[in-house]
């Protein structure tokens, strides 16, 4: 007899059930009924949030490099587990062509990411000439719990394209997945929890966007939201919650198979740059600015 | 003062004490916790839990400013909220005491000290005296004293006994919680047996824990606690408070809690003066809550003051 997987969500580590208890079919192409996916509820999103926030400092406090280490070793289990992204992806109505395509450069772009861990910061740091007696230097520092709703297209690529350079940068995250191809977010939530990403890091729930967007947006505890292909609606709307604690929403429309969807951009955008003036004594005779 | 016992009176005591139902509180226990609570009666309760709260720091590397800015807290919970309680009493060291009565002379708030040798009561008799002593001339309302564990695993029932009922008698008016760190005393029978022996040597309230060794307040030993004030009550009408303390950190246990008391003590319990809650980061988390309730945005630790 086949045994069928049940879909969970991906909090903190662990795969619970919706608080809620409720789930919703996921059709493939045709119409059949691949399987029933968790219909996430607000308390979801609460408990996800509350997650993320839990281990942000410790996974920010981890060195570069060994954050790169982590995402090299998501993409050898991915690596590994290919075959099953594959027909996970067709089964939700992918070509053949464009399921192995998807894997590989989801692939990809894990190695891609885990070269940028330890060298983002060198890039967006600086040391700034003062007037004063001061040694004036600015660096990036992750922005905390950041909000997803991953690509509305595609069933893997832009999922990972949103979730790896946020967390690269020290930040950890809570992603509504793509409603009607979920299936894949919740097996590639299976290689995080294989990879060495420490519990909390990744928070992934599949549910209608309308329900759980509005939430996820006006949590004071989420510092920043990417959301990826969303009705114009529901987008003003999220906008206008994220007000009260000035979240930084960044809005994507790109094709997340393209080799250009990736680079710094993707992780500057969730890291706040602070300036240290350090007080230094007074250098005799000009010369140096800083 | 409370006379010492003798061994038969001891007995004849704990001939009273019942056996505790494992089974049975476990499952009354799992019913609580399926209850949910909403709406005006969660705002309600949060305000109430507030109310209830001994804001307490109790580390080694206490300093008179960390008492200050606790005492600070204790009265300005959350200024942007409206309608919100003080917490009931700080809870410090016997050293901290006279600055946090300073730090508090023109609010209501009680302060606690705790006493005999805290934590863990591994002090001559007379060292826990002056400790007391100390603690109750420095202005202490309350003093929060740990009984000897190892005395009353041994059997030594009545060593416990006359210990607490001299502190007692040392505390003049400040009010006596009993320390049972019931995470050392294994059974809820051995609970229940301590909790007869407290009230009978005059504690004002029983506590669970220190909150230095878990596990600390589960629902278990309180609902074992609460059974033993349940019965005193019903034989001789006088009421005992009661102290969970250690590992209640969420709004939903506290409001859990608040529910267990009402059910088997009554309305009657539901005020500081009789119910409190050793807590520190508690507070903030009700606060949370609170103010989720009234703005319906959940809320972030970032916007509320540290505990």
């Amino acid at each position: 007899m086949e045994i069928l997987k049940t879909y969970k969500l991906y909090i903190g580590g662990q795969f619970p059930r919706t608080e809620s208890g409720r789930t919703y079919p996921v059709r493939g192409a045709n119409g059949n009924h691949v399987a029933n996916a968790c219909l996430g509820s607000r308390k979801d999103v609460r408990n996800a949030v509350q997650a993320a926030r839990k281990a942000q400092s410790a996974w920010a406090v981890r060195s570069g490099f060994n954050r790169s280490q982590i995402l090299y070793r998501i993409a050898e289990i991915l690596e590994d587990r290919k075959a099953q992204f594959v027909s996970e992806l067709i089964s939700m109505g992918s070509s053949t062509a464009d399921a192995q395509n998807e894997v590989q450069s989801s692939i990809d772009r894990c190695v891609y990411y885990a070269g940028w861990s330890d060298k983002y910061q060198a890039l967006l740091s600086s040391v700034n000439p003062v007037a004063t007696p001061h040694f004036n230097f600015s660096v990036p520092e992750a922005m905390g719990v950041v909000g997803v709703v991953s690509c509305q297209r595609t069933g893997l690529i832009g999922l990972i394209s949103q979730i790896l350079p946020v967390i690269l940068g020290g930040n950890t995250i809570v992603v509504i997945a793509n409603s009607d191809q979920p299936l894949g977010a919740i097996s590639f939530a299976e290689v995080l929890a294989t990879s060495d990403v420490p519990g909390g890091v990744v928070n992934i729930l599949t549910g209608q966007i309308a329900e759980l967007l509005p939430t996820l947006a006006g949590h004071m505890d989420v510092n920043a939201l990417s959301l990826a292909y969303i009705d114009a609606d529901l987008l003003k709307a999220a906008q206008e919650v994220a007000i009260d604690n000035l979240k930084r929403c960044s809005v994507y429309a790109e094709d997340f198979t393209l080799q250009t969807s990736q680079g710094l951009a993707f992780i500057s955008t969730f890291q706040e740059i602070k300036t240290t003036w350090h007080p230094i004594e007074q250098l005799s005779g000009g010369g140096s600015g800083y | 003062m409370i006379d010492s016992l003798n061994s038969a009176q001891i007995a004849a005591l704990f001939a009273l004490t019942p056996a505790i139902d494992q089974v049975g509180i476990h499952e009354r226990i799992g019913r609580i916790q399926t209850r949910s609570i909403k709406g005006t009666a969660k705002l309600q309760g949060l305000r109430m839990a507030l109310s209830m709260i001994d804001l307490t720091t109790l580390e080694g590397k206490d300093t008179l400013g960390k008492v200050r800015q606790l005492c600070f807290k204790a009265q300005h919970l959350h200024d942007q909220a409206t309608g919100l309680p003080t917490v009931a009493a700080v809870c410090v060291y016997p050293t901290m005491v006279a600055e946090a009565k300073k730090a508090l002379v023109s609010s209501n708030i009680k302060v606690a000290s705790v006493s005999t040798a805290f934590p863990a009561g591994q002090a001559p008799f007379e060292v826990k005296k002056l400790d007391t002593l100390y603690a109750v001339d420095n202005g202490a309302d309350e003093i929060d004293m740990v009984i000897s564990r190892g005395r009353f695993l041994a059997g030594d029932y009545q060593f416990v006994y006359d210990e607490i009922a001299a502190i007692k008698a040392l505390c003049g008016q400040a009010r006596l919680k009993v320390i049972f760190e019931t995470g050392e005393l294994d059974t809820l029978d051995q609970i229940r047996k301590m909790s007869d022996l407290a009230i009978a040597a005059g504690a004002d309230f029983i506590k669970t824990s220190t909150g230095k060794i878990q596990p600390a307040a589960t629902f278990p030993v309180v609902l074992t606690m609460l059974g033993a004030i349940k019965d005193h009550f019903d034989k001789t009408g006088q009421m005992i408070g009661m102290k969970p303390a250690g590992g209640i950190s969420s709004a939903k246990l506290a409001l859990q809690h608040l529910l267990l008391v009402k059910e088997v003590l009554g309305e009657a319990w539901l005020t500081n003066e009789w119910y409190r809650f050793g807590a520190s980061s508690l507070a903030n988390d009700l606060l949370l809550q609170y103010q989720k309730q009234v703005t319906g945005k959940y809320q972030s630790a970032t916007y509320f003051s540290i505990d």
